[in-house]
């Protein structure tokens, strides 16, 4: 601070004497740090004065962030379902496995016994029994059939060994070859395996995921274009003032520096915008999907938009906004188009206002 | 410090609107550019804000050949120069005080120069106690003086002036040729173009005479 007041006393000094002698320009405002001062200032101002340029028109900003909000809650919703389906499929894997039948007549114990040794095979990660009587206490439960059950003289259940393969056994064959394998041991009665479900399912999260990444890609570029036209209007508006600007020395840096915060702006309050959205969206969903879930045993719950999502969508629809802006000035700044129609009609080449 | 050597500003429509064109202004030198309208002051008025590049010749400003500058350096080359326009052109959403500043912000000074720089200025055009004030609310006339304040903000070494007496009663003429004297005096080079006879003749300065594209007095 005491070196600021001394280097202004020295400009003020240097003023004052102006009159003697020859004037030389600075190519800036002093010292370093008045210079960093000055820059952050400038920055500050632009950040401020764009967002001021965006309240000011509020229903052209409405409209426009509207738009761009429901595209990107296009995109972070298609994510936000994919990350539930995910999970969905999460809880399937563990029923990827394959349940096994024993013969009326095999055991408690020998079954046990078959348990653990089917447990030694390479390609099983665990093996579950049940008994006939936990079978029995089950099916009364879950299926709504127990008082039949019980009218019944014997219990018509087998034992079930429930077999779950190793996660490494994602491949077709290898499950297949394991459920050959299984069905040929004496005890085994039947085997039964959800592979063609499994198959379907992955084969629809597929068709999914390709189908929100070319979502993705569209809405991405719709919201480049959107973000780009609406800088490139404003540029068009303020026409005149980028003009005097650059009669008194503003270098392009200078004039693209508030149009990109006005790119961050948008971005950045579209992508609030459509995290709202979803929120919104999943929060009407919510209940619905957890009264659903509790049919099927309260396993699955609905996933959110989280912080560090929520964080990325902002960022990412903020960057977009700006890195559309940079593509349009750079690109509007040296159109001839508009160098054409500008007040100062410059038909020669080499001219540079704008 | 203004150097023309036999320019020459060709447009393919019009053919050529300045011939061969050759004068020196010196540093602390003032002078008038006139001649009838479409005689070429605009267009020489513009090979020197590099807004237009010559057809053959060289413009030289300071000694750098403005021609052949790079269109990054063109920013530099015009803050050497402080220019006075006609039509003002002045940014009708900002205050006079942001207008007077625009060079001194685009120029990266901090706000406390810039403040103490534009009271300065402002105050040498007589319009103290206007800065928060919108050029709309102003008068023809002091807008004009907002124009010359902002081109002698930043202390420039030329100063070229369109018309800047153009919408000033003759005791505010007066007054701002005074002020053009004052910058002269500390080195400054002042090209005023203008039509106003009885103000260049009262004045004993260097005349420039354009006439269809040739000069004819320097």
């Amino acid at each position: 601070m005491k070196y600021r007041n001394k280097n202004l006393d020295k400009k003020s000094f240097r003023n004052n004497s102006l009159k003697q002698v020859p004037r030389q320009t600075k190519k800036a405002g002093g010292h370093f740090i008045d210079k960093l001062y000055a820059y952050r200032d400038l920055h500050a101002h632009a950040l401020f004065s764009s967002l001021g340029r965006i309240v000011a028109t509020p229903f052209n900003s409405i409209m426009t962030i509207s738009v761009l909000a429901i595209a990107i809650s296009f995109v972070s919703g298609f994510y936000i379902l994919k990350a539930n389906i995910q999970q969905l499929t999460g809880h399937l894997e563990s029923s990827n496995q394959i349940s096994l039948f024993l013969r009326d007549d095999v055991s408690d114990s020998h079954a046990n016994k078959l348990a653990e040794s089917i447990r030694q095979n390479s390609n099983v990660q665990n093996v579950k029994l049940i008994t006939k009587e936990e079978a029995s206490i089950e099916f009364q439960t879950y299926s709504g059939f127990g008082s039949a059950i019980k009218e019944l003289e014997k219990n018509p259940l087998p034992i079930v060994l429930q077999v779950l393969p190793k996660r490494i056994l994602n491949n077709k064959y290898e499950l297949e070859n394991l459920e050959k394998e299984l069905k040929q041991l004496p005890e085994v009665d039947a085997a039964q395996m959800d592979l063609q479900w499994i198959e379907r399912l992955q084969s629809i999260i597929a068709v999914i995921n390709l189908f929100s990444n070319i979502l993705n890609i569209l809405l991405g570029t719709a919201v480049l274009i959107i973000i780009g036209n609406t800088v490139r209007l404003e540029l068009h508006n303020r026409r005149d003032e980028v003009v005097i600007q650059k009669l008194v020395g503003a270098t392009n840096s200078f004039i693209r520096r508030p149009f990109l915060y006005t790119g961050f702006w948008i971005g950045f309050i579209s992508g609030i915008s459509a995290w709202f959205i979803v929120t919104v969206l999943m929060l009407v969903l919510w209940q619905a999907v957890e009264k659903l879930s509790s049919l099927y045993g309260g396993s699955f719950h609905l996933i959110f938009l989280g912080l560090i999502d929520t964080l990325v969508l902002i960022s990412i629809s903020s960057l977009l906004g700006v890195l559309a802006s940079w593509v349009v000035l750079s690109y509007q700044m040296h159109a001839k188009s508009l160098k054409q129609r500008s007040r100062f009609h410059t038909p020669v080449k080499g001219a540079d206002i704008l | 410090m203004i150097d023309f050597d036999s320019v020459t500003k060709r447009y393919p429509e019009t053919g050529d609107v300045l011939r061969n064109v050759s004068f020196h202004l010196s540093r602390g030198e003032i002078a008038f550019l006139t001649g009838h309208s479409g005689a070429g002051k605009s267009t020489l008025m513009r090979l020197i804000t590099v807004m237009e590049r010559s057809s053959r010749g060289r413009v030289l400003l300071d000694g750098q050949d403005v021609g052949l500058a790079k269109e990054h350096q063109l920013p530099f080359i015009r803050r050497k120069m402080g220019v006075i326009y006609q039509d003002y052109k002045l940014l009708y959403d900002r205050t006079v005080f942001d207008n007077v500043a625009l060079p001194l912000v685009i120029a990266g000074f901090g706000h406390l120069e810039v403040n103490r720089r534009v009271r300065a200025a402002l105050d040498k055009v007589n319009l103290s106690g206007k800065e928060k004030k919108y050029p709309f609310a102003l008068s023809g006339g002091e807008q004009q003086r907002v124009g010359i304040a902002r081109a002698v903000v930043n202390k420039p070494p030329i100063i070229i002036a369109d018309e800047p007496t153009g919408n000033l009663d003759p005791e505010l003429s007066a007054e701002i040729m005074n002020l053009f004297s004052q910058f002269q005096q500390v080195g400054v080079t002042v090209l005023i173009a203008s039509h106003d006879i009885s103000l260049i003749n009262q004045l004993n300065h260097r005349v420039l005479k354009l006439d269809h594209g040739q000069l004819i007095t320097s």
